[in-house]
Parts: C-alpha cells; sequence; structure tokens
C-alpha cells in the first residue's frame, strides 16, 4: 500500500533568500585541478531570458560513483540562480561514466534540475561531453532521444568553457526526462 | 491513479507564469530505476539555530509565532531519515526578503525568512517561524496568494526530489489561488495544507500546525542483495 505523494509546487519568484548559497556553483573550487567551466543561459517560449531560475547540478565522482557519505570536499552538488540575463555558470570536473540499472555504462553528464517561477514542478535533464563521441553514440538514454533533439543534451566547446543552454519552449527545446 | 494525474500538468494557462515556460514536447519517459541512483549530497552544515526563523537577529520578529512539525516518509510509508529540509518565507506582513518584492509592505529588520534542518530517525522535522502574510501579485486582477511556507526536500534517491508550498487551513485565498489550484484534485490539494495541532501547541507560547510530506521511493524495486 503506498501513501499518496505530496504534490509539486512552484520554486516562486522570491526562492532568493532561502536556497541560493555562497559559491554554490562551484561544484569543486574554481580553479581546482582539471576544473572545466560551464556557462550557458536559460531561455523561454520567446526566446527572452529567464531571471527567475535556480539550475542544481549533481553528478558522480571521476570513477563514476555517486557520493553518499557527507564531509568529503567535493560532492558533485552545484546550485546557481540565473541572473537578470538568464545567464547561470558552474566549475565543476568531468564525471566518470556511471552504471546503467541494467549495468550498461552511461556516457560521462551531468544531471541538470531546472527550477523558476512558472514551473509548477521542476525539470530534469542531462548536459553530455561534446569530447566524448563514442560513448555518446553508446548512451542507453541518449538512444531514446528523438535524433534530431540530441544535440539539446550535448554541451558546445566554446574555448575556455562549455557552452550549455536551457530552451523550456520553442524550437530547440531542451530534451527533459520524466521524474 | 498514477503518480502524475496527482501532481499539477507543467502547463496550467490560470498562472500565467506558465505559458511560456511549460515544455511543449513530451518528455523523454526512462526505464524504471534510471532516477534511482542516490539523492544529492547537499554541501552545507545545518547547525542548531537554523530551524528557528525567529532567533536569527537580535530581537523577535513581529507576527504570531508558531511551531510547524511534522514527517518526511517515502511512498511505502518509510521515515526518511537525515535529510535536509529548506524552508524560505515571507514575513508577517506578506513581504519577502527579496529586492524583486514590490509589494509595498514593511520589511522586518528582526526577519528574514529562510531555515533549515536536518529529519531526525523517524523523519520528524521541526521549525519555530512566524505566519506568514498574504501577498498580492499580477497574475490576474486582485490577485493574492494564500499565506504559505516553501519548502524543499531532496529525500533519499534523486527521483525524491521535491520543491512545495504548505498552506494553512481555513484559508480563504486558497479556492482563487491558481498555484494552489493547479493540482488537479482535491484530495492532492488537501495534501499541502497544514492541520492545527492541538497537541504540540505550547501554553502561552506559540501556536503549532502539523504537516506531513510523502517523497517519491525508488522505481524499480531492488534485488534483494542491494538492501
Amino acid at each position: 500500500m503506498s501513501a499518496p505523494l505530496t504534490p509539486s509546487q512552484t520554486v516562486g519568484p522570491f526562492f532568493g533568500v532561502g536556497l541560493p548559497f555562497e559559491k554554490g556553483e562551484q561544484v569543486v573550487p574554481a580553479g581546482a585541478a582539471g576544473s572545466i567551466r560551464i556557462e550557458g543561459q536559460v531561455l523561454d517560449g520567446h526566446g527572452d531570458p529567464v531571471p527567475d531560475a535556480l539550475l542544481e547540478v549533481w553528478q558522480p565522482d571521476e570513477g563514476g560513483q555517486y557520493q553518499t557519505v557527507v564531509n568529503s570536499t567535493a560532492t558533485g552538488f552545484g546550485r546557481c540562480r540565473t541572473d537578470a540575463e538568464g545567464a547561470f555558470n558552474f566549475v565543476t570536473v568531468k564525471p566518470g561514466p556511471s552504471r546503467a540499472p541494467d549495468g550498461h555504462a552511461q556516457a560521462p553528464h551531468l544531471n541538470v534540475t531546472v527550477f523558476a517561477r512558472g514551473l509548477l514542478r521542476h525539470l530534469v535533464t542531462r548536459m553530455y561531453f561534446p569530447d566524448e563521441p563514442g560513448a555518446n553514440a553508446a548512451d542507453p538514454v541518449l538512444k531514446l532521444v528523438e535524433p534530431a533533439r540530441r544535440s539539446t543534451l550535448m554541451a558546445r566547446d566554446d574555448g575556455e568553457v562549455l557552452r550549455f543552454d536551457i530552451h523550456l519552449q520553442g524550437e530547440r527545446e531542451t530534451v527533459f526526462f520524466v521524474i | 491513479m498514477s503518480e502524475d494525474e496527482r501532481e499539477p500538468a507543467y502547463l496550467y494557462p490560470d498562472y500565467v507564469g506558465t505559458r511560456l515556460r511549460a515544455p511543449v514536447k513530451p518528455l523523454v519517459q526512462l526505464p524504471d530505476g534510471f532516477h534511482d541512483f542516490p539523492a544529492p549530497l547537499f554541501p552545507r552544515s545545518v547547525t542548531e539555530l537554523d530551524h528557528d526563523l525567529t532567533r536569527q537577529h537580535p530581537g523577535e520578529p513581529v507576527g504570531e509565532r508558531i511551531i510547524v512539525t511534522g514527517r518526511v516518509l517515502d511512498s511505502d510509508g518509510r521515515p526518511v531519515q537525515g535529510t535536509i529540509v529548506e524552508v524560505w518565507q515571507a514575513n508577517a506582513a506578506g513581504r519577502y526578503l527579496d529586492q524583486d518584492d514590490q509589494h509595498p509592505a514593511p520589511l522586518d529588520p528582526n526577519f528574514s525568512g529562510a531555515g533549515r534542518c536536518l529529519t531526525d530517525a523517524q523523519g520528524h522535522y521541526r521549525f519555530i517561524t512566524i505566519k506568514p502574510g498574504a501577498y498580492p501579485w499580477k497574475n490576474h486582477r486582485n490577485a493574492w496568494r494564500p499565506a504559505h511556507i516553501h519548502f524543499s526536500l531532496f529525500g533519499d534517491v534523486f527521483r525524491s526530489r521535491l520543491v512545495t508550498q504548505m498552506y494553512f487551513p481555513g484559508d480563504p485565498l486558497m479556492g482563487q489561488d491558481p498555484i494552489l489550484q493547479s493540482i488537479p484534485d482535491q484530495a492532492g490539494r488537501g495534501r499541502l495544507v497544514s492541520r492545527f495541532d492541538p497537541e504540540t501547541t505550547v501554553p502561552e507560547w506559540a501556536l503549532a500546525y502539523r504537516w506531513d510530506i510523502v517523497l517519491r521511493g525508488r522505481a524499480a524495486t531492488p534485488f534483494e542483495n542491494e538492501r
């Protein structure tokens, strides 16, 4: 007998007092060995910036394992609110390949969660890495996404940073997953 | 009834903010178990007083002091222990400490409106705060949000994540609030309304409200050797 779930509600526009925290966007300290910077923008159905979104990333370590013990220096979690231009950034390291429930390898990816005013439930997507063509081609989740939309899950190498924009609606709408 | 039928749809046009932000294309369904990996490990510590929103400043905040308690359970009824519960809210006048909040109601120098705590071994959480005020918003003419406290929880697995709002019993604004009414069934809306809790109420000091929270558990049944 399962208990009825508590329904979701929007994070609203005023989460700034409660959820963001200092250096939350630094999954690893800025400048740490092997660190990468991810930059992106959250956009609505008109292509306008979403200035009141909150993003969370959650990723396994370089061995593909999710941290489950408190007190480690890098937990694999980051949180960043968008600014007036809808922009966010994270500093992290590339995770290793984690295992799917059936034991198959998944390509390295970040789990990205989006909260915003106007989102009655949060959205879950993934950011994959452009320098992993082989692993991406074999990834069991990407295979479930229609080919024309897979690029919405792929970060773009922009020189110093990886670029990952999130389109909530529209022609380039990001692929989101049922939670 | 499936889990999804109890949740609000992403697009709920009466809540104007959903119109350009709700995804239009179908969400991609992954096989059971893909979101059963461990929930995020939250990197902030929780100190003894973080659960008491009335003791973060030299003076006491204005308003009706209340105690908000409850249990966090998974959908099998098991307590979720050691998970962080984050809350934030408006002050007694209905104003958030947020630069974007333009409601012409006073800020309270003794109230920031944010707190957090960890659930205990039985899944209990407890906050001391003041009752938040209702406030106007621009969704439609004469729109007012019912009094509410925002909650954010992680739970045990990735799919347990929940951000929601707790309401107060008997609030006449609930019936016209599109955010609450976006939940399709009355029973679901009722699960966001706390109840007055005379047993926890402290005489001569504070009224108490009780609100239990049920998070998604694993989608796939783990093999015996994984339990």
